[in-house]
């Protein structure tokens, strides 16, 4: 008896670019695009025109190798663009490989977004059928388990009411509850549990591991490490299309906060971005970088994160306030800051004369939950005039291992989670 | 424990090897065989989809088709006075209305289905040729209500078909074959080139009246008949009015030289789509 399940060789998918397409994007992807479209939008403004000469080619993934043995959990974890979803895309089979080959024994279902196929005008009923077949269940198959996913989803009530009706909760848990009744032999999953509200994700999180503890094989990405680390015991590292680590998930996952992988906290501003009435205001550059200074995509909740705005002044501005917003990757926002919020710094710089700045500060450790942060980026003169303003300039993660509380499996809700010093007393 | 798989044949172990596709690969009609359930679920959803929200619902499958009828009616018919032979002219048009509709509408919905099921194609894996096939099949419903309208028609004109009523599912089959040959090639070339979208309308009239609906096709010179009938949408028609009334032309070499070109288009576009499926997702 054979125990493989999956065997990878040398596996490698390259993408034209230049050409309409689309990479196939989960929901948070898209979040997470439009959070850093000015970050992309500066990398390929800076090539400039692309010549004749130019590369129209991407390697989306190169020579990536490797076996998953019959019930095993894999990670599989890398910043954006490293090519994890590529890989999960070609192992279910949505998109032909390039280069190399992939062997798959047994039944595939993928996961790579809930709700696929979800139409708003059927009711809960007729998408739960509908959906089924799409990911590939049989008609028997759907019945008998009908009664299990609407009672996963809890929208007995609503089953009969078109799903364009749905609260976007109750339409993410149907479309979840759907998926996580699929049985494949090998479950291939996406980001899936970034949606949703902490209740939903507590849900999603515990059918997950039930399937993994059912001796299922999964393949698991995630930008979420603690859920990586809950769920895998064995992980792999992507970088730029390859596999640059496979390892006991501890230790990836440690690799991976540690070393530059993970660096993505950046936004530079190409002249032709910024618009004409911010001027004289001059964005040059944001980046978030943890305690030693390094520019980091993903920080740890326990520890402090510098913010650094530089800008230049082309002419003095009287009344100048620079200052950042903190948003959820829902769009809720945790807290804005100017760095003239206290009174002696900003009767000090109540005019900036022309010239180069730097305005910086620190985010103290122990106060963001885990989870994906959007940074914006606001100049402004009260009631005067807002000379520059971008509520999404970057998006970085953080990471909740060492946080309090981190010994329950459950997602916090809030997007704080401070050190509180709790007192226990017993009368 | 785990749970069996309810996989056709799981005790053997299924393998699936991946790699890139050289040359033209196989149909691969197996796979087409195991998603069977899903060409039903995507067929039953354009239906559901289709009427919800109108007014009139499932009555648009029979109005369409009708009210173009009374307009034919009077301006051929009537007004340009168009020859018929020895049939009225409201079902002489109707009965060329009927196989006419379920082709214009299986053209134009299989040439758009895959950029509609983009969202769908980029994520999950089936056989990307049940698409285009279940939008065809979608307008088989229509034209089964539609066709009620022709019984009752028939009965008002007195008009009793003859034994070639039999051959009426061959054509029925020349239809379907017909769109989906031409529905194969449009949703395929959609996926690379936007502009079959805006294509598709000019084409459906151009051929439309590259087809005897509204005159007949004893209309065009003999000598241009066989050139006529490479357009297989007038094999198709003059069969449905050989098999449904009396009086009608026997299936000729006309019918022949449709029907060739019919099975060429489906095979053709067959090998295209399975050729072109492999950049779907990339593409679409």
């Amino acid at each position: 008896m054979n125990d493989l399940a999956i065997r990878v060789e040398n596996l490698g998918k390259q993408y034209q670019i230049g050409i309409p397409q689309e990479r196939y994007r989960t929901l948070r992807d898209s979040l997470v695009d439009f959070a850093s479209a000015p970050v992309r939008a500066l990398r390929s403004g800076r090539r400039g025109v692309p010549d004749k000469n130019f590369d129209r080619t991407i390697w989306a993934l190169r020579e990536v190798s490797f076996e998953v043995k019959r019930g095993q959990v894999l990670g599989v974890i890398g910043r954006n663009g490293a090519g994890k979803s590529t890989l999960l895309k070609i192992l279910s089979r949505v998109t032909e490989p390039s280069e190399g080959y992939a062997e798959i024994h047994g039944r595939v279902g993928s996961l790579l977004e809930v709700g696929t196929g979800f139409h708003p005008e059927l009711t809960g009923r007729e998408n739960i059928s509908l959906n089924g077949a799409i990911l590939g269940m049989k008609r028997v198959e759907i019945d008998r388990k009908f009664d299990e996913i609407v009672a996963f989803a809890e929208v007995e009530k609503f089953i009969d009411t078109p799903v364009k009706r749905y609260s976007s909760g109750m339409y993410l848990r149907l479309a979840f509850a759907v998926a996580a009744h699929l049985e494949p032999e090998i479950l291939v999953v996406d980001e899936v549990l970034a949606v949703g509200d902490a209740e939903f994700q507590r849900k999603c999180l515990g059918k997950m591991s039930a399937v993994a503890q059912e001796g299922r094989t999964v393949l698991f990405v995630s930008h979420n490490m603690s859920a990586i680390l809950r769920l895998t015991e064995e992980t792999l590292l992507l970088d730029k299309g390859r596999l640059i680590l496979r390892a006991a998930t501890p230790q990836a996952v440690d690799h991976y906060m540690d070393s530059g992988y993970s660096r993505r906290g950046e936004r530079s501003w190409n002249i032709d971005e910024i618009p004409e009435e911010a001027a004289p205001f001059r964005p040059i550059a944001m980046r978030v970088c943890d305690e030693s200074n390094r520019v980091i995509d993903t920080a740890r909740s326990t520890e402090s994160l510098t913010i650094t705005i530089e800008y230049a002044l082309d002419a003095p501005i009287t009344g100048l306030r620079v200052g950042i917003y903190l948003l959820t990757t829902r769009g809720e926002f945790v807290f804005t800051s100017f760095d003239t919020d206290t009174t002696q710094k900003f009767e000090q710089f109540g005019m900036r004369p022309a010239g180069h700045y730097i305005s910086r500060c620190v985010i103290p450790g122990d106060l963001l939950n885990e989870g994906r942060y959007v940074l914006g980026l606001n100049a402004s003169a009260f009631r005067v005039k807002r000379y520059f303003h971008e509520e999404q300039a970057l998006s970085f993660n953080v990471d909740g291992v060492g946080a309090p509380g981190m010994h329950w499996s459950e997602p916090r809700l809030g997007p704080v989670r401070p050190r509180l010093d709790w007192q226990i007393e017993c009368s | 424990m785990t749970e069996t798989s309810i996989a056709a044949g799981s005790q053997h172990e299924d393998v699936i090897i991946l790699r890139p596709s050289r040359g033209w690969g196989s149909l691969n009609l197996r796979d087409l065989w195991v998603y069977r359930e899903l060409i039903y679920f995507l067929t039953w959803r354009d239906l559901k989809v289709r009427y919800k929200q109108t007014l009139l619902g499932a009555a648009w499958a029979i109005l369409q088709p009708f009210l173009s009828m009374v307009v034919f009616s009077v301006f051929f018919g009537g007004l340009l006075r168009v020859s018929s032979g020895n049939i009225p002219y409201p079902i002489f048009s109707y009965t060329a209305l009927l196989p006419w509709g379920l082709f214009s509408k299986a053209l134009t919905d299989a040439g758009r289905s895959l950029v509609i099921n983009r969202n769908v194609i980029t994520k999950v894996y089936f056989p990307r040729l049940i698409v285009p096939l279940s939008s065809v099949l979608g307008g088989l419903v229509d034209f089964l209500i539609a066709f009620i309208v022709l019984i009752g028609m028939m009965w008002y004109f007195k008009m009793v078909p003859t034994t070639a009523l039999w051959t009426l599912p061959f054509f029925l089959l020349l239809t379907l074959a017909t769109a989906l040959g031409v529905g194969l090639w449009l949703s395929a070339l959609n996926v690379i080139y936007r502009d079959v979208g805006y294509v598709l309308p000019f084409l459906t009239q151009f051929w439309f009246y590259l087809t005897p609906v509204v005159y007949s096709s004893s209309e065009v010179p003999e000598k241009w008949r066989i050139i006529y009938a490479l357009n297989p949408m007038v094999g198709v028609v003059e069969g449905f009015r050989w098999a449904l009334l009396p009086g009608g032309n026997p299936p000729g070499p006309m019918v022949a030289v449709s029907a060739a070109i019919a099975v060429a288009l489906l095979i053709s576009g067959t090998i295209y789509f399975r050729r072109m499926e492999r950049t779907f997702a990339d593409m679409v």
